[in-house]
């Protein structure tokens, strides 16, 4: 199997001046195409570092970092900016829509910073907001949408540019239940069409729809495992009884 | 069109927050209006000095009698009354580049028509008066050098005099006296209105000088000589060959100083040109501090936005865009603030100087290339003082920046 991602003495120090605080300590892990990971781990545990370093917002203070091969460990920003560009995916907790943006234009910013042409854009824009379920809401702006319906544009975003991994960050951190199993069925359909995605949680209910679950406590990995038999978020909401959405469209 | 998008991206960020992308602007307004307006007084100036120069003559020579010495002490100009109509005969003979050439005898008489009389400046020429000074005459003639000749007593009247003397009648035809002695007026001069000091051009009566001189003064001299080059490039040459002639004439040993003095109306010109000029950029400089305080204004407003919108450049930078992208787009939005602002500026300027002409009757030019440069120098300083905010967004960090409440 090829390593989407492999991790070698991963290391982030930060330095408070008099004291070091020691985030990560000598990671070495590897994810391979095509997996579904949970990251878990109390506040401080040093999985929203891990996460940063993944998502080359950030640069580790010692070891190495290889996306698809390529040690991007020692990348400048511009770099980095590329490769965010190019091959991740962001999803928030807080969505991180721009407002007084309609949901089309939100989806289209990462072309923006690639060259892609008007049409081009357009048609990519359109095509991701269809697969997150948004049709016809392309030129909502996000104080129009629901909660749900704002994290699904967001995840249309983090799609549009066919990234090699979806990062997303607690994504459902701010959404009530019934929404949460509604996002983590779309992560899981994109999933089951060859997307990579790591997510970040601290919710066991959220991380039982992942197909790997890791854990981290005081900047090291305490567990890493498959999960046998993963939720189908589908399945479980046909079980739920149905709900009137409150939509604001 | 990727420029276009970035141009798109900046109008509408700044349509956001109308109030105060108007009043930032304002700022620019004020300074472009301001400079335009100035510079506008300021060439206006000039150009009304520039014509009242030329309206003395192309291409005017004047030479004055100089400084008498002796023993060292230097008299003022015109204490010696060497020049003679002589002087004059030969450089119209021995000067190539001087065509036309006129003596100048003034006094001052007392002119009386009927029961009305007026003092005045009673002038002697020769008939080449008309075209040195370029001033035609209105009506009848001007002398011959037949009159000057004859030393006839005839007359041209300037405007006021026929204002004052002639309220209700032609007077070409008519007698008045000066000095007690009976001249025929012969024709009246158009006017020409003040002169660059405020004085009236219009308040004299010509005769010739050779009357001037026999009939009205008793006197051999002539108080100076005015004369005109061929051409404005051959006026050095011409007050050159003057010079040479009269020293020769006068007698001046070499070493010796001139005891006259040939002026040209270059040499007034310019003068008369640098004060303007001084004037204008004196003016332009004032505006400029407005404009200057006006680019202090965008960058003030650009701090605060950049802080407003840290959010948006840390989820703008974590789908990709590199700090050239983020400080091309600020820097965009602020030359966009300031361009817009020096256009209405420049609008501003224009209207408030017609305003300004139209109520004072100020000469005002607006010339193309202060508009031009107006609107680059608002360019310049969107640029200048955009610079430092959008470098401050493009450094941030996007994890601090995502983060940020």
């Amino acid at each position: 199997m090829d390593n989407l991602i492999s991790t070698d003495h991963l290391t982030k120090i930060y330095n408070l001046g008099d004291f070091e605080i020691h985030a990560l300590r000598e990671i070495d892990i590897s994810i391979q195409k095509n997996e579904f990971v949970a990251i878990m781990g109390p506040s401080g545990s040093g999985k929203s570092t891990f996460m940063n370093i993944l998502g080359c917002l950030d640069r580790p203070t010692k070891g190495s970092y290889f996306l698809e091969g390529e040690d991007i460990s020692h990348f400048d920003r511009n770099g980095l900016a590329r490769i965010r560009n190019l091959k991740i995916g962001f999803v928030f907790q807080t969505f991180n829509l721009l407002s007084r943006t309609t949901a089309l234009e939100n989806v289209e910013l990462p072309l923006l910073y690639n060259g892609a042409n008007i049409k081009n854009r357009d048609e990519k824009a359109r095509k991701a907001l269809s697969m997150v379920g948004l049709e016809g809401r392309e030129n909502h702006y996000p104080n129009q949408l629901s909660g749900g319906q704002q994290q699904r544009v967001a995840i249309a975003r983090s799609l549009v540019n066919d990234p090699a991994i979806i990062l997303a960050d607690e994504p459902t951190g701010n959404l009530d239940t019934r929404t949460s199993i509604e996002v983590m069925e779309i992560f899981q359909s994109l999933n089951e069409k060859g997307i990579t995605i790591i997510l970040i949680t601290h919710e066991k209910d959220i991380a039982a729809f992942a197909k790997r679950n890791i854990a981290f406590r005081d900047g090291r990995i305490v567990k890493d495992e498959i999960v046998k038999s993963p939720n189908k978020a589908k399945e479980l909401l046909l079980s739920l009884p149905p709900v009137e959405e409150d939509e604001i469209a | 069109m990727r420029y276009l998008q970035i141009i798109r991206i900046a109008y509408r960020a700044l349509n956001r927050n109308k109030m105060r992308s108007s009043l930032t602007m304002l700022g620019i307004i004020i300074g472009v209006g301001a400079v335009i307006a100035m510079v506008g007084i300021g060439q206006g100036a000039k150009k009304m000095v520039d014509a009242q120069i030329a309206s003395l003559g192309d291409n005017l020579l004047t030479i004055f009698p100089g400084s008498h010495t002796a023993g060292g002490v230097h008299g003022g100009a015109g204490t010696v009354t060497r020049l003679t109509e002589d002087d004059a005969k030969a450089i119209t003979q021995f000067c190539p580049a001087i065509t036309k050439i006129s003596p100048v005898v003034r006094t001052n008489a007392q002119v009386v028509a009927g029961n009305l009389n007026w003092g005045t400046s009673v002038e002697g020429y020769s008939p080449d008066f008309v075209s040195i000074r370029s001033w035609p005459v209105a009506s009848g003639t001007f002398f011959t050098d037949q009159d000057v000749r004859g030393a006839t007593k005839v007359c041209v009247l300037g405007k006021t005099i026929v204002d004052n003397l002639f309220p209700d009648q032609d007077p070409v035809g008519q007698i008045i006296r000066i000095k007690k002695l009976p001249f025929r007026v012969i024709g009246v001069m158009s006017s020409k209105g003040q002169n660059a000091f405020g004085r009236d051009q219009d308040d004299l009566v010509l005769v010739p000088y050779t009357t001037a001189q026999k009939k009205l003064m008793g006197v051999t001299y002539v108080n100076s000589i005015i004369a005109s080059a061929n051409d404005r490039t051959e006026i050095d040459l011409a007050s050159d060959q003057i010079t040479q002639l009269l020293r020769q004439r006068h007698r001046i040993q070499t070493g010796e100083a001139d005891d006259f003095t040939v002026r040209s109306q270059l040499d007034i010109a310019s003068v008369a040109g640098s004060t303007s000029q001084v004037m204008t950029i004196l003016l332009g400089a004032i505006a400029s501090v407005s404009l200057i305080v006006g680019g202090i204004g965008i960058m003030n407003i650009m701090l605060v936005s950049v802080t407003e919108r840290t959010r948006e450049i840390g989820i703008r930078m974590a789908v990709g865009a590199k700090g050239k992208d983020i400080l091309t787009q600020f820097l965009v939005e602020s030359i966009v603030l300031s361009l817009f602002g020096g256009i209405i500026g420049i609008l501003l300027g224009v209207i408030s100087s017609k305003i300004i002409s139209g109520v004072l009757s100020w000469p005002i030019y607006i010339s193309p290339p202060a508009v031009a440069i107006a609107f680059f120098f608002s360019g310049f300083v969107g640029i200048f003082f955009g610079f430092y905010p959008a470098r401050k967004a493009s450094m941030l960090d996007p994890i601090e920046a995502l983060r940020y409440e």
